[in-house]
């Protein structure tokens, strides 16, 4: 096929090849759960289809030949032909990553694995009894053109012409008075279609320049080759009504001419997917095809979820602007207000409308950068059969919130870590199936993903239902490695966390999943690296849960606006547990000014922010201050204090280290509606810190003093 | 190191000349983003004395050392007629609290002197040369020193 196609037109083929991917995956998952119907596999089939119909207009003859044939098994399996198994859905599972492969090579330029697929089709054929390893050059032709479906749907209906080769020339010359008669050529047109496959020929020699056209006037006249065992005058009788206002003459077609109709010209199919639709025979396919698996609704199905593609750089400047739009709109009432203007002033019942309108706008822009996880996890899905393949485990995966929504840069940097950890899930975390069977559990391993928004905060968990983490020989290890002291008491959670210490590796023999060099600390300092934090739970013999908690956007904060020694300063409000008044009943001192709160038979550090700053130089009396109670990823608790609470808003975050640089228990910077820069603490930090007491913790902390830098501006 | 100082082919230098501590300075005016009134600034826990803390200069956040501090020529208690000069120095913005900006030179290549010999002291550190014009001395300021030691946090 040789017309150029821009980088631009392959690239929005290949986008789109991530969502139909997606929906073909989201079908086979169903399927394999058991919770398919009719629907699932028409989506799962016309995914395929598109997919190999856009390949055609690239020339992308490797990705065609595999659609093709996958797609064959899926018509089948569609038509009731072919039985629907357990091991079959588990097979076009592998089908589907293999195209996913294709995909990527095509996108890459690359070849895709040749055995794998060579394997695959011996399985699909030995499945479903299809024979579909040979191919024929026709058939590869047809893929070309991109439109196989349609001519095939078209074929029984043309069973009738098999025998007698037969058709007729239709010349509809029409005069210039046809459509003030009130007819109309297309209905014409679509009634010779009833026939048989019809090729249409317009001539536009006699249309005018637009500039002269009169659209009263008929200027078109077609040539219309139409295949069909019909008589003369049964296809005259279309023309009946139009006789008096236009010429038709008629003559038998010859053999040559009729092969063109059957086989349309391979340029026709050209233009891309829905090149049928510009194909001779199908001016509309409603009428003639009503079970044609129909390019329309591969086209609807496409634009269900419409979408638009934009520069990422156009989103992160509306968010900038937005976040100004949001100070000055702060700014504005915050003047207004010096004027001590009257509470119905209309001015004031205006700004609040302004200010609504300003949030409105900054959450729907906030919103343009968020993105469902589904792909996030259904790439992990794809690791994790691979993974288990290569263990030798089965594994069930188990996925839920799949539409929670993170932003859009936080997204494509878990996948790295992600990966990491169900790698590590399935080659650490499970057991082998004999084991499993010995421990009394089902041979099949479980590893359940899971997202959330918790509290202003997305929280990813990866569960698996293996044997839990070996305290036994995780301290061990720590121990050779010198890590801990032996003498270290160490409580169960503090064990668990030893796996985040940097040059840390439990198991002994390193595998080829996930033993490759790159620790859980790794992973733990990218997550951190995007504002977020890890946690671990383990239970022996249950399993183990990760658990990963991110910030929804790296752009605004939803935070308490507090005074702290006469500065006013913002405080996450996802990190606050609670807010309390300081009680002599509560807070205890402990030592040489050291302050302790126990509530509920809980019992914390007290850190007076104002002296952790440096704003004043000692905790005086605690009356009348605020406690908040914070807690740490490792479940830690800590109050800090506060002089007074302002309010509560979402603040757009800022970089301090762009122009100056780190500072301990500061996170970010923010502008408040004064236009003056407030400081954001960092609690995770502070509380972190107040609350280190073992050797490993206080090596935990050395390592994690990166945290605060986590927040990126905008 | 003097970052301000142009090719060696221009005999003349643009620089910008103020007052800090009732002594005249001046530096190159390439570096020199703008010039604006002493606004409120928020304090930085953990900063050194002379940085005052930060601005808001228009969404970025920007903090502004105060030089008579910095040089040791005494803190300043900035009022409303104290100007933040805003520079840029290795990519950084920061803000230079001065008394007043007397004006802007057209310096030739040979009024600048280096640093006499018996000055001591903080300030010699910071400075990379001296101007002479007419009657008037400035000190040329060396940015880099000024902003180098300034994060000392920053590793």
């Amino acid at each position: 096929m040789t017309f150029a196609v821009s980088d631009e037109f392959r690239d929005s083929f290949f986008e789109e090849c991530c969502e139909l991917l997606e929906a073909m995956q989201d079908g086979f998952s169903l399927m394999i759960d058991g919770r398919e119907n009719v629907e699932t596999i028409h989506t799962v089939f016309r995914a395929v289809h598109s997919i190999k119909g856009g390949a055609g207009a690239f020339d992308l003859n490797e990705l065609v030949a595999f659609a093709h044939r996958f797609e064959t098994v899926l018509d089948q399996l569609r038509s009731g032909k072919v039985r629907p198994t357990s091991e079959l859905y588990l097979l076009f599972q592998q089908c589907g990553d293999h195209l996913s492969d294709l995909v990527s090579a095509a996108r890459n330029g690359t070849d895709g694995n040749s055995e794998t697929e060579a394997l695959l089709l011996q399985r699909l054929q030995a499945a479903t009894q299809i024979d579909l390893v040979p191919s024929t050059a026709a058939q590869t032709s047809d893929d070309d053109a991109g439109f196989v479906p349609l001519a095939l749907e078209i074929a029984p209906l043309t069973a009738p012409a098999a025998d007698t080769q037969h058709g007729w020339r239709i010349t509809f010359n029409a005069a210039s008075e046809l459509f003030t008669s009130g007819n109309e050529p297309l209905p014409l047109i679509r009634a010779l279609e009833r026939f048989g496959p019809v090729k249409i020929t317009a001539d536009l020699s006699s249309v005018p320049s637009l500039d002269r056209l009169d659209p009263m006037v008929c200027c078109m006249h077609w040539t219309i080759d139409v295949e069909t065992s019909e008589t003369e005058d049964v296809i005259l009788e279309v023309f009946e009504f139009v006789m008096d206002c236009a010429v038709v003459e008629i003559q038998p077609l010859t053999g040559a001419d009729l092969s063109t109709i059957a086989t349309p010209p391979k340029d026709a199919g050209s233009t891309g997917p829905d090149a049928g639709q510009q194909a001779p025979i199908a001016l509309d396919d409603r009428d003639i095809a009503p079970s044609a698996p129909p390019i329309a609704a591969t086209t609807a199905g496409g634009s269900a979820s419409q979408t638009i593609r934009v520069d990422f750089e156009k989103v992160d400047k509306l968010i900038n602007l937005v976040g100004e739009l949001v100070i000055k709109e702060a700014a504005l009432s915050q003047k207004i207000g010096q004027q001590q203007v009257a509470h119905d002033n209309a001015v004031l019942l205006e700004l609040e409308g302004l200010k609504h309108l300003a949030s409105e706008i900054q959450e729907s822009v906030m919103a343009i950068r968020a993105q469902p996880v589904k792909p996030l996890f259904q790439r992990m899905a794809r690791t994790i059969r691979d993974a288990a393949a290569s263990t030798g485990k089965t594994v069930r995966l188990v996925m839920e919130g799949e539409g929670t929504e993170i932003d859009k840069t936080v997204l494509e940097r878990l996948v790295d870590p992600l990966t990491h950890m169900v790698r590590n899930s399935v080659d650490h975390g499970l057991e082998t199936q004999e084991d499993r069977i010995a421990a009394g559990k089902s041979p099949e391993g479980m590893i359940q993903l899971t997202a959330a928004h918790r509290s202003g905060r997305v929280v990813i968990e990866i569960t698996d239902d293996g044997a839990g983490i070996n305290r036994d020989r995780v301290r061990q290890v720590a121990e050779e490695k010198g890590l801990i002291a032996p003498d270290d008491h160490l409580t169960p959670p503090e064990i668990d966390a030893l796996l985040f210490l940097p040059g840390f590796s439990s198991k002994q023999e390193v595998s080829e999943l996930s033993g490759r060099g790159v620790g859980l600390d790794v992973v733990r300092s990218e997550i951190e690296a995007l504002g977020g934090r890890m946690s671990v739970s383990s239970e022996a013999g249950f399993g183990s849960t990760f658990t990963i908690s991110l910030p929804l956007t790296l752009a605004v904060q939803e935070g308490m606006v507090v005074d702290i020694a006469g500065q006013t300063m913002v405080v996450p409000i996802g990190a606050i547990k609670e807010t309390l008044y300081a009680t002599s009943a509560t807070t205890h001192s402990i030592g040489l000014g050291e302050k302790m709160l126990s509530i509920r038979g809980c019992l914390m550090p007290v850190v007076d922010l104002g002296v952790k700053f440096g704003f004043r130089a000692e905790a005086s009396d605690l009356r009348d201050r605020v406690l908040l109670v914070v807690e740490t990823t490792a479940n830690k608790q800590c109050a800090l204090v506060v002089d007074a609470l302002h309010d509560q808003r979402q603040v757009v975050i800022k970089s301090l280290e762009t122009n100056y640089c780190k500072i301990e228990g500061i996170a970010a910077a923010t502008i408040l509606g004064d236009g003056r820069i407030a400081l954001i603490v960092d609690p995770e930090g502070i509380a972190r810190r107040a609350t280190d007491f073992s050797p490993a913790s206080a090596l935990m902390a050395q390592t994690a003093h990166s945290e605060g830098g986590a927040l990126e501006t905008i | 190191m003097k970052p301000s100082e142009s090719p060696e082919d221009q005999s003349t230098l643009e620089m910008v000349a103020f007052r800090v501590a009732e002594q005249d300075f001046c530096f190159d005016i390439m570096s020199v983003r703008e010039i604006r009134g002493w606004t409120e600034t928020t304090t930085l826990p953990h900063a050194d004395s002379f940085v005052k803390g930060v601005i808001n200069l228009r969404g970025a956040v920007v903090p502004v050392i105060d030089l008579s501090d910095r040089l040791g020529l005494g803190r300043t208690d900035p009022c409303d007629r104290h100007v933040i000069i805003v520079a840029v120095v290795d990519g950084q913005t920061i803000g230079l609290l001065a008394n007043m900006v007397s004006d802007i030179l057209s310096v030739d290549d040979d009024a600048v002197h280096p640093v006499p010999e018996m000055v001591s002291g903080k300030v010699r550190g910071f400075v990379s040369g001296v101007v002479l014009l007419e009657e008037r001395m400035l000190r040329r300021l060396d940015l880099n020193s000024v902003v180098e030691r300034s994060n000392p946090v920053a590793a």
